[in-house]
């Protein structure tokens, strides 16, 4: 079990999320810079969160034409797992790989806080560790965290039971609370909150760990 | 091959809640400008490209602001030429 982060100009929770899975779960991990193209030997890709590119034009705009992520894409095809965090949530979306657009939060803030979150859907190679309907907590950290998407995206979502995690008290204005989402196969899973941030027992919350868990299993 | 100046608007969707626009526009009634209805924020980029007429400058402008500058699924953009144009000598 091999785990690749990629790292982008800008991303500042690579380590945070190598500590996690390699320093908390002991999963050997290694950084990717971004204009890396060889993902073999990677069961799963990890995109933090960040800013990559500074953000500019819009979060994930610039990142989507990173050379590794066209590598990414036959990864994702091929089946392999990917987990986007954040900025990496932001990312996919920019890429197609999951649907719809994270945009700035409702009520404008930057919002550093823990959600309580309810675990939606099981079905995600990602979520097959918690029970459906389990409430977690988890820290988050976004300005452009709301997420949006048409009346028939939302539609095939819940269709497929995609969308994998919802807000409790939904703090960025998301549509139908939505937190977290998978694409339909289950292996891509991209979500605001910092499950990184919440695998270790010093931190006082591990409400995370299983997400990343479900890899050794 | 000619320079072609260009302006691209990008603007999210009028279904797509813009907090900014909002909230500027609230701050309206503090200057003490009543009756404004309506305001959303939106980017301009502006940009020149070397083509060799207008009409390929326009087709890769279009294709740069569906793919880069704007993202469909929230925002939609126009593009205006600017009449000033030169010819370039190599």
């Amino acid at each position: 079990m091999n785990i690749g982060i990629i790292v982008f100009p800008g991303s500042n929770c690579d380590r945070d999320v190598r500590w996690a899975t390699e320093g908390c779960l002991g999963i050997p991990t290694s950084f990717l810079w971004h204009e890396t193209t060889d993902l073999n030997g990677y069961d799963a890709i990890v995109i933090p969160g960040g800013f990559s590119y500074g953000d500019y034009l819009r979060c994930g705009a610039i990142a989507r034409f990173a050379p590794v992520l066209n590598s990414l894409i036959s990864f994702v095809d091929k089946g392999g797992k990917v987990l986007g965090i954040c900025n990496g949530f932001q990312i996919l979306t920019e890429l197609g790989l999951l649907q719809g657009a994270l945009t700035r939060n409702k009520n404008l803030h930057f919002i550093c806080d823990r959600a309580n979150l309810s675990i939606e859907s099981t079905k995600s190679f990602w979520m097959k560790n918690y029970k459906k309907h389990h409430s977690i907590s988890l820290p988050i950290a976004h300005g452009e965290g709301r997420y949006q998407c048409s009346h028939d995206v939302l539609k095939k979502l819940q269709d497929d039971d995609s969308i994998a995690l919802r807000y409790a008290d939904n703090p960025n204005g998301s549509i139908h609370d939505i937190a977290g989402i998978t694409n339909k196969k289950g292996n891509v899973l991209g979500m605001m909150p910092h499950p990184e941030r919440a695998c270790d027992d010093a931190l006082g919350n591990i409400d995370g760990k299983s997400i990343l868990s479900a890899l050794l299993s | 091959m000619s320079l072609f100046k260009a302006r691209v608007f990008v603007h999210l969707r009028p279904s797509v809640l813009d907090p900014a626009g909002e909230a500027t526009r609230s701050a309206t009634k503090r200057l003490g400008i009543d009756g404004i209805t309506q305001l959303r924020i939106g980017k301009s980029i502006e940009l020149e490209i070397e083509a060799a007429n207008k009409e390929e400058a326009r087709s890769k402008i279009e294709l740069m602001s569906d793919r880069l500058l704007a993202n469909p699924v929230i925002e939609d953009w126009t593009l205006e030429f600017k009449d000033e144009q030169k010819t370039l000598i190599n």
